[in-house]
């Protein structure tokens, strides 16, 4: 697995910079994640720009699920460091909680499969999202009982949030049903409606895309466009529908066997031998028997496929 | 068992022989049981135990449970499952709409509730249950913040109760305190050990987070019972003070240069004066949980609550720190345990280990339950239901808690959820109904 290295020469695989030059707002370093004697993400470095999008794609089994876990705090990375650098501030994420990430450095994120609270409205779905703010309007709690303090202002100022980000995901109509009840589609939507309003400033999204049809998923590109535009924050973004990830994204990163094998703008990933190698498969005399290399995407495969429970 | 009732016109498509041997089964399970529990019974004859044989009662339950089973089969057979789902739905557009007219209703329950021991067919009686029946019902919307909004399942709900019974008699007896200054002390106490209780059992969910509450609660029960030097054990604490009207005490017998309730109003003297005066007191302890509870579910904490209830690993990517809010949860819900109990050990005089076994939190349990998880109304109307309903079949004693278990089983076969689940969301975007408390 040296290949990686020397097939792209313009790279060097710890090389920390964005490939537009933009700034770097998470830097991953010598990444590393065991279970046992599993290594699902194995020595990956690359870095995040500020406003752009990245995707992390690969095929099944890649480490990217378990990348996103060791980012977001569900799981603890075995060896390497997670910078996040925003607004002249470093959090270094390995050492944080997973609550604190979200609530301290401002990392939101999806899930894979949809994680909403069903029973509660689409509203109610978002203002749990600003539930740190609103814990401190409410005087954590106290003022808030007794009826003082600014938390009635702070409450409104928090459903205008959610509001507009109705508008956005284009849910209003069905802001006080179910969340549970909302069709597939929606359901995605609202989840990425709920991570802005706890408002990162990176925000992870795991296979937003997977499940949509090709409307659905043209409407979520303009919707994550929208996000980087107009809201000038980092996306993270593991996808399979290729459709999504080129047009969309600034910056692409490929993983194979837990290993970083391409890193750079859309055009250059495309062109790549490498990825081309991973996803077709080799023509010639591969160096690892073809069933020794199914067993091992099959052993990557259940290592990974978790959602951190 | 598995076959359902798709097929149209029932009679001709029953399985008759299939539901006979179900039904045959039941009423051999039956048999099996009854021979010994009902089919022998001790009594007392001269120079010792006799034993007296009931062989009709055996014949009649097994009976009953053959044509019980047989008819509950050939109901399941017939009937098909879209009706069941239509039922479903008709249920809880009956919570739906129970629920708005509690919001009407709350106050007017209120008020039924203050005028009750004025009512001329108000006896002693009457409000001593009334006083029962409302402290369950503060002790089921306490346990309602911890099992209904926060989702966590609580089987030693009696051990807060238990040490709010037992702060308030100790501090009262050796510190000689007032009423209203143990109260809140004991709802303190009662929250420290719910932190306590929450922090080894943080992990742990579902079935195993009811196991290790189960255990608290037993735990509590034989400390109390063991600490002798502490507690007095098995022989309980006597001799608690009764809770004064601001200063005033209920007693017949005034010392010198002190007034009593009776004399500083003018009043002669009655002994429901205290009875009444109780029953006002739960009445506002009670009423102050419920608004308490209603308040705090508009509240980031209550949503936060409910949210870890829906799904915890989402909550910790939302930034939402699970570890304060389940510990809020079941401090909050300690304390009002710890209040009720405080209550019942002063309107008791004495209390001892034996009043907070587990059928105590198993009873609570039910009444949540049986109400709808989260239903603020459901429990009133569950608390009315069994502790009103088994004081009330008082006479049928030796069926009562037959009775009360079969309820539990309709309960859970016919509305799983609980009477009235249904959930109102805490604030809503458009048609807003805005300021509705209740």
């Amino acid at each position: 697995m040296t290949l990686a290295e020397a097939d792209s020469p313009s790279h060097d695989p710890h090389d920390t910079t964005v490939p537009s030059g933009a700034r770097p707002l998470l830097t991953v370093e010598h990444l590393t994640m065991r279970f046992g004697g599993l290594v699902a993400v194995n020595d990956v470095s690359f870095a995040a720009g500020d406003a752009e999008i990245t995707a992390i794609i690969g095929p099944n089994g890649a480490g990217k699920t378990t990348l996103f876990n060791c980012l977001t705090g569900f799981y603890k990375p075995t060896v390497g460091r997670l910078t996040l650098d925003s607004s002249g501030r470093q959090h270094f994420l390995e050492r944080m909680d997973d609550f604190r990430i979200a609530q301290k450095a401002h990392v939101g994120r999806t899930f894979q499969n949809i994680r909403l609270f069903p029973a509660m409205s689409v509203l109610e779905n978002l203002m749990v999202a600003q539930h740190n703010a609103l814990m401190v309007a409410s005087g954590y709690s106290v003022f808030g009982l007794l009826g003082i303090g600014g938390y009635r202002k702070a409450e409104h100022e928090a459903v205008d949030y959610a509001r507009y980000w109705l508008e956005q995901v284009n849910l209003i109509d069905r802001a006080d049903d179910n969340a549970g009840d909302l069709p597939y589609g929606a359901q995605r939507r609202l989840e990425i409606a709920r991570a802005m309003c706890s408002r990162p400033v990176l925000l992870c999204l795991d296979e937003p895309a997977a499940g949509l049809n090709p409307r659905e998923s043209a409407e979520l590109n303009a919707l994550l466009l929208y996000i980087k535009e107009k809201h000038q924050i980092g996306l993270l973004l593991i996808e399979h529908d290729m459709s999504v990830v080129m047009e969309i994204s600034d910056h692409i990163v490929v993983l194979d066997y837990g290993r970083k094998i391409s890193d750079g703008t859309p055009s250059f990933v495309r062109g790549d031998p490498t990825v081309i190698r991973a996803y077709l498969g080799e023509e010639e005399d591969d160096e690892i028997p073809p069933e020794v290399a199914a067993d091992l995407a099959a052993e990557a495969d259940s290592g990974n496929d978790g959602e951190g429970r | 068992m598995a076959v359902e009732a798709d097929k149209p016109g029932w009679a001709a498509n029953v399985d008759l022989p299939a539901l006979l041997k179900e039904a045959g089964l039941a009423a051999l399970v039956m048999f099996g049981l009854a021979i010994s529990i009902i089919g022998i019974r001790t009594v007392t004859i001269t120079g010792g135990l006799g034993l007296e044989y009931r062989w009709d009662w055996v014949a009649f339950s097994v009976a009953v449970v053959f044509a019980g089973r047989f008819l509950l089969a050939l109901r399941r057979e017939t009937r098909s499952p879209a009706k069941r789902a239509e039922r479903e739905v008709v249920m809880d557009r009956i919570g739906a709409s129970v629920q708005k007219a509690a919001k009407v209703a709350g106050p007017l329950f209120i008020v039924i509730a203050i005028a009750l021991p004025w009512m001329p067919f108000s006896n002693r009686y009457i409000v001593d249950i009334a006083t029962l029946v409302l402290m369950y019902i503060m002790l089921g919307w306490g346990l309602n913040i911890v099992v209904g909004l926060a989702g966590l399942l609580d089987l030693g709900y009696v051990a807060f109760y238990a040490v709010g019974a037992y702060s308030y008699a100790l501090i009262a007896v050796h510190f000689d305190l007032s009423f209203w200054i143990c109260l809140p002390l004991a709802g303190l106490f009662a929250a420290t050990f719910g932190v306590i209780l929450g922090f080894p059992v943080l992990r742990l969910r579902g079935d195993y987070l009811a196991i290790v509450t189960l255990g608290f609660g037993e735990i509590i029960r034989v400390v109390l019972l063991n600490w002798y030097e502490f507690t007095r054990g098995p022989d309980g604490i006597s001799g608690i003070p009764r809770p004064s009207f601001f200063g005033l005490p209920f007693s017949r017998r005034v010392q010198e240069g002190e007034q009593s309730f009776h004399t500083f109003f003018g009043l002669d003297f009655s002994s429901m004066h205290r009875i009444m005066f109780l029953y006002y007191l739960i009445l506002v302890l009670a009423l102050i949980t419920n608004f308490f509870t209603l308040r705090i579910r508009k509240l980031p904490v209550g949503r936060a609550w409910e949210a870890l209830r829906e799904d915890e690993i989402a909550c910790r990517s939302l930034g939402i720190n699970p570890t304060n809010t389940k510990l809020t949860a079941f401090a909050i819900g300690a304390m009002f345990g710890g209040f009720a109990g405080s209550f019942f050990a002063t309107r008791q005089g004495f209390i001892s280990p034996e009043s907070f076994t587990f059928v105590e939190s198993a009873v609570i349990l039910a009444i949540v339950v049986l109400g709808g998880m989260g239903s603020q109304i459901g429990v009133v109307i569950a608390a009315v239901l069994l502790i009103g309903g088994t004081e009330l079949f008082r006479e049928l004693e030796q069926f009562r808690m037959l009775a009360f278990g079969g309820a539990m089983v309709l309960i859970m076969v016919w509305r799983p959820r609980g009477l009235l689940s249904h959930r109102d969301p805490t604030l809503r975007l458009n048609d807003t109904p805005k300021g509705g408390t209740s």
